[in-house]
């Protein structure tokens, strides 16, 4: 392979990769955005929605039918979890609203335990999304395609709501400014179950576009993509929807740059290095890359 | 009609009012004056509905407004500009106002109210596109203002409008009060400013750490030389 | 214990002479210990292998949950980490006692100078919370400088990178692979030692002007830095005690329970302490003991319930995980409906009670909240 082409591949690998962070990203940051909330448990829809999907398609609905019912699922996990776990504590401080997502990790994960056994199960994409398309000596996974079309789209259909519908207006006001937003008379309410909505249904198409990439799933699958989508956000400035996907296509390439450059002895140390540049990268901006450079006002 | 009735209002274990009891009746313009720290944007905080009150009566036209949500207080009409702007940085000066319209329904209504918004204040007509923090202190607080009035008010709180603002731009957001005022707006108004609010204002109000010191009309209060002292007071009990 | 910071004295607090206070002051801690050993005592002679378990298990649980507040409760610098220094701490302490012949066997690339010797266990156990403060002190100066939710998430980024570096640093963690053969030297003696030495430790400092400083600090940082306080250098040194005693703590489970993999010092047991934690109240150390004992307890009752239980009416089938969920919805309750934790963030205050119940008619004392 040339060098142009290698590149080119990793390109996509590392766009592919990056797009998937990047869908996983945002609903993390829609939500910190308005609540100040890092919900951990945002993992797990992509799990509850890969689950609901195997179960259809075992049970023999085809696969768009399943896809659509596990996107489904996660979206109402999504909205369920909002609604029994984090409005109870509106207005609660920063730590206890983590520590409260993790408790919902913890939930759902060892419910997950309980229902489907701890072994991963086999997830079969149909067999269109598992081509390679070949150019000259290039093997692009058809998938990876796709996840970048499927989160182009997505993304261009976000950044529309976002600035031209009025509850995506409302979206930005309250991350914004929250007293006023509900001072203002916006139903506050209404905007965060919309966030919710909205980050659990992308969680819902990333875990399936995950859990074909992969080919298996398991209850503890979504501990790592969070965490990941976790990092993009930091890198991009945590609250910001266009630092979120930054910061996950930056991550993206990182994790590929990485793996490519580092001596094949150091290669399993790949995540250790990706966390360590994120440490380094908060020293010199506390506030990630398009992070605001306010400090506290007095 | 807003009444507040003996209201004790505390955070923790800060106590902010004591027994404040005022009233604003419809077409009014009531100045709330006080110290820093006096209480005073606590009470429009009570009023709301963000703070509760810890105990007396606060209702307006007759509803219970401490066991109403804020979105519910809004609809009523009551719409509190909070102090220090706050209006929404990110958005445009547009995407401002249509925010202050949210949970109205009528649209041709709405485009009626933002023109006359941009009536008022010309300058917004110009940066209608504009993101809002790129406007000026001045600017900031007329598209405060003009969000209020988006939202169509009965009862009109305003929370320190001249703060921190030159004195042409004080004169000129003065003016758009009187007019509100004229058109028979109901107003509530907090101000340090203490000439200004008194010189547009029906009655007012003097708070002094949490309770009420003064009452009376606009005229009377001008007259009365412990005004002075209610804001010096404040100075003594902290050396 | 009693949690009164008395700053030069109260006038007029206390009329008894000098004397009668010291012998106050050293009575309650000494009530205490003698106490708790009287205990541990009775447990060491009369408890059977189950419930010696549990005791050591609820010491070693003391410890980091002590060590956690230190950082945690006092500083306000939400550490989601913290299982990393004790995972430092273990492997640490371990590979320097591990016995020769074993060391050959299963740790067959250490370097000579590891590889040759197997130290005992109180200086293994000290070079361990040392490493373990060492590795601090180089992630804190990093750390410290950030705020809220992104030192939290630096925090968690570092648990990665010790788990990373433990399963691929096969040459001196044995990887992914079990480590066994860990010599059992942890005792409920030499455990509880630790723990009373860690309470005493965390405690002393909670009360003295330094806890103060870092607790103005945590509370309100713009008001601390006006008067002066360094706010990264007290952040700084908490942090890194706070590490120590969690890398002494590793050392002593993996003492305890012989055999361990990296996957012991991950997510769950972070989770864990930090419920314990919660529970009893950050910033409260007595609250942290009986936080301890509480989950400790409830928890075995529930993996004990967990194997499933025929009840000749009530059959219960084996649920594994059951008891995390139960685990994972009383946090979210305690977080919801008492979330300063069941002391409220202050120590429960013993001479004051014995005060009140021995002279009723004495004017109450003020309590100072911590």
């Amino acid at each position: 392979m040339s060098g142009g082409e290698l590149l080119l591949q990793q390109l996509i690998n590392a766009v592919s990769v990056g797009s998937l962070y990047a869908l996983m990203a945002i609903g993390l940051a829609m939500v910190f955005g308005i609540l100040r909330l890092i919900n951990f448990a945002h993992g797990d829809l992509i799990m509850v929605g890969s689950y609901v999907a195997l179960l259809l398609m075992v049970a023999g609905l085809p696969f768009l039918v399943a896809a659509a019912a596990g996107i489904a699922a996660s979206t109402i996990a999504g909205l369920v979890m909002e609604r029994v776990a984090y409005r109870p504590l509106r207005g609660a401080h920063e730590i206890a609203m983590l520590l409260t997502s993790f408790s919902v990790t913890i939930f759902l994960e060892n419910l997950a335990i309980i229902l489907f056994r701890p072994t991963s199960r086999p997830f079969a994409a149909p067999a269109v999304l598992r081509g390679v398309i070949e150019m000259g000596q290039l093997r692009v996974a058809g998938l990876d395609l796709i996840a970048i079309a499927i989160a182009a789209v997505l993304l261009l259909g976000l950044t529309l709501f976002v600035k031209r519908t009025t509850i995506g207006i409302a979206m930005r006001a309250a991350s914004q400014d929250l007293l006023a937003a509900r001072l203002m008379g916006i139903n506050v309410n209404a905007v965060i179950a919309t966030a919710f909505a909205i980050g659990s249904l992308l969680a819902g198409v990333v875990g399936l576009l995950w859990s074909a990439r992969v080919g298996k799933i398991d209850p503890l699958m979504g501990f790592n993509p969070v965490l990941k989508a976790f990092v993009a956000s930091v890198i991009g400035g945590l609250g910001s929807l266009p630092g979120a996907v930054i910061g996950a296509y930056v991550l993206g390439g990182l994790e590929i740059l990485l793996q490519g450059l580092l001596p094949s002895a150091l290669t399993p140390y790949r995540d250790a290095f990706v966390f360590a540049i994120l440490i380094a990268l908060l020293l010199f901006r506390p506030n990630g890359i398009l992070g605001s450079t306010e400090r506290e006002k007095i | 009609m807003l009444k507040l009735e003996s209201v004790d209002v505390a955070y923790g274990h800060v106590q902010a009012l004591t027994g404040v009891s005022i009233e604003v009746r419809d077409g009014e313009l009531v100045t709330l004056l006080g110290a820093n720290g006096a209480g005073k944007s606590s009470a429009l905080m009570t009023v709301s509905g963000i703070v509760r009150p810890k105990a007396g009566a606060l209702s307006y036209d007759g509803v219970d407004l401490s066991k109403t949500s804020p979105f519910d207080i809004v609809k009523l009409g009551v719409i509190h500009c909070p102090e220090g702007r706050r209006i929404f940085g990110g958005l445009t000066v547009q995407e401002n106002l249509r925010m202050g319209a949210m949970r109205r329904a009528d649209a041709p209504a709405v485009r009626r109210d933002m023109e006359w918004v941009y009536s008022l204040f010309p300058v917004l007509g110009q940066r209608r596109r504009q993101a809002g923090f790129t406007l000026s202190g001045g600017e900031q607080q007329m598209l405060a203002i003009s969000r209020a009035l988006m939202a169509e008010p009965r009862l009109l709180m305003l929370d320190e409008p001249s703060l921190g603002l030159a004195p042409l731009v004080v004169k000129a957001i003065f003016q758009v009060i009187r007019e509100l005022h004229r058109r028979g707006v109901t107003i509530l108004l907090v101000e340090q400013n203490v000439r200004q609010a008194l010189a547009v204002a029906d009655r007012g109000y003097v708070l002094v750490t949490g309770k009420i010191a003064l009452e009376g009309t606009g005229a009377d209060l001008r007259a009365r030389p412990e005004l002075e002292q209610a804001y010096l007071s404040t100075a003594k009990a902290h050396p | 214990m009693a949690m009164r910071a008395r700053a030069g004295g109260s006038p007029g607090a206390d009329p008894s002479p000098v004397g009668a206070r010291l012998l106050s002051r050293l009575l309650v801690p000494v009530v205490l210990l003698g106490g708790l050993a009287v205990a541990l005592g009775a447990v060491s002679l009369f408890a059977g292998d189950y419930l010696l378990r549990i005791v050591i298990i609820i010491g070693i649980n003391v410890i980091l949950v002590a060590a956690l507040n230190l950082s945690n409760g006092f500083t306000g610098v939400f550490s989601l980490g913290h299982v990393g220094f004790m995972a430092i701490g273990a492997y640490a302490a371990s590979i320097l006692t591990l016995p020769v012949h074993l060391k050959a066997v299963n740790l067959p690339d250490l370097p000579r100078w590891l590889g040759g010797a197997a130290l005992p266990f109180l200086p293994a156990t000290l070079i361990a919370g040392l490493i373990a403060m060492a590795v601090a002190l180089a992630v804190g100066l990093s750390l410290m400088r950030l705020k809220g939710a992104y030192i939290s998430v630096a925090t968690l980024g570092f648990l990665v990178i010790v788990q990373v570096i433990l399963v691929n640093w096969d040459a001196l963690t044995r990887g992914a692979r079990t480590f066994a053969g860990v010599p059992p030297y942890a005792t409920v003696w030499n455990v509880w030692i630790w723990a009373a030495l860690t309470v005493y430790a965390v405690w002393r400092i909670g009360a003295s002007a330094f806890g103060r400083d870092m607790r103005g600090a945590r509370d309100n940082e713009i008001a601390a830095q006006s008067l002066g306080v360094s706010v990264l250098r007290s952040r700084l040194l908490a942090f890194c005690l706070s590490a120590f005693l969690t890398g002494v703590a590793g050392s002593l489970w993996a003492h305890f329970i012989t055999s361990f993999s990296p996957k012991s010092f991950f997510f769950t047991q972070a989770f864990s302490i930090i419920t314990m934690l919660v529970i009893g109240g950050l910033g409260s150390v007595s609250g942290s003991v009986i936080g301890v004992v509480l989950i400790t307890v409830f928890s075995e009752l529930l993996r004990n319930a967990e194997r499933g239980f025929d009840l000749g009416f009530l059959r219960l089938p084996p649920l594994y995980g059951a008891s995390q969920i139960i685990m994972a919805v009383l946090f979210i309750l305690v977080i919801v409906f008492r979330p300063a934790g069941l002391l409220g963030g202050r120590e429960i205050d013993v001479r004051g009670i014995l005060r009140r119940v021995t002279a009723p008619r004495r004017e109450k004392p003020k309590e100072e909240d911590l």
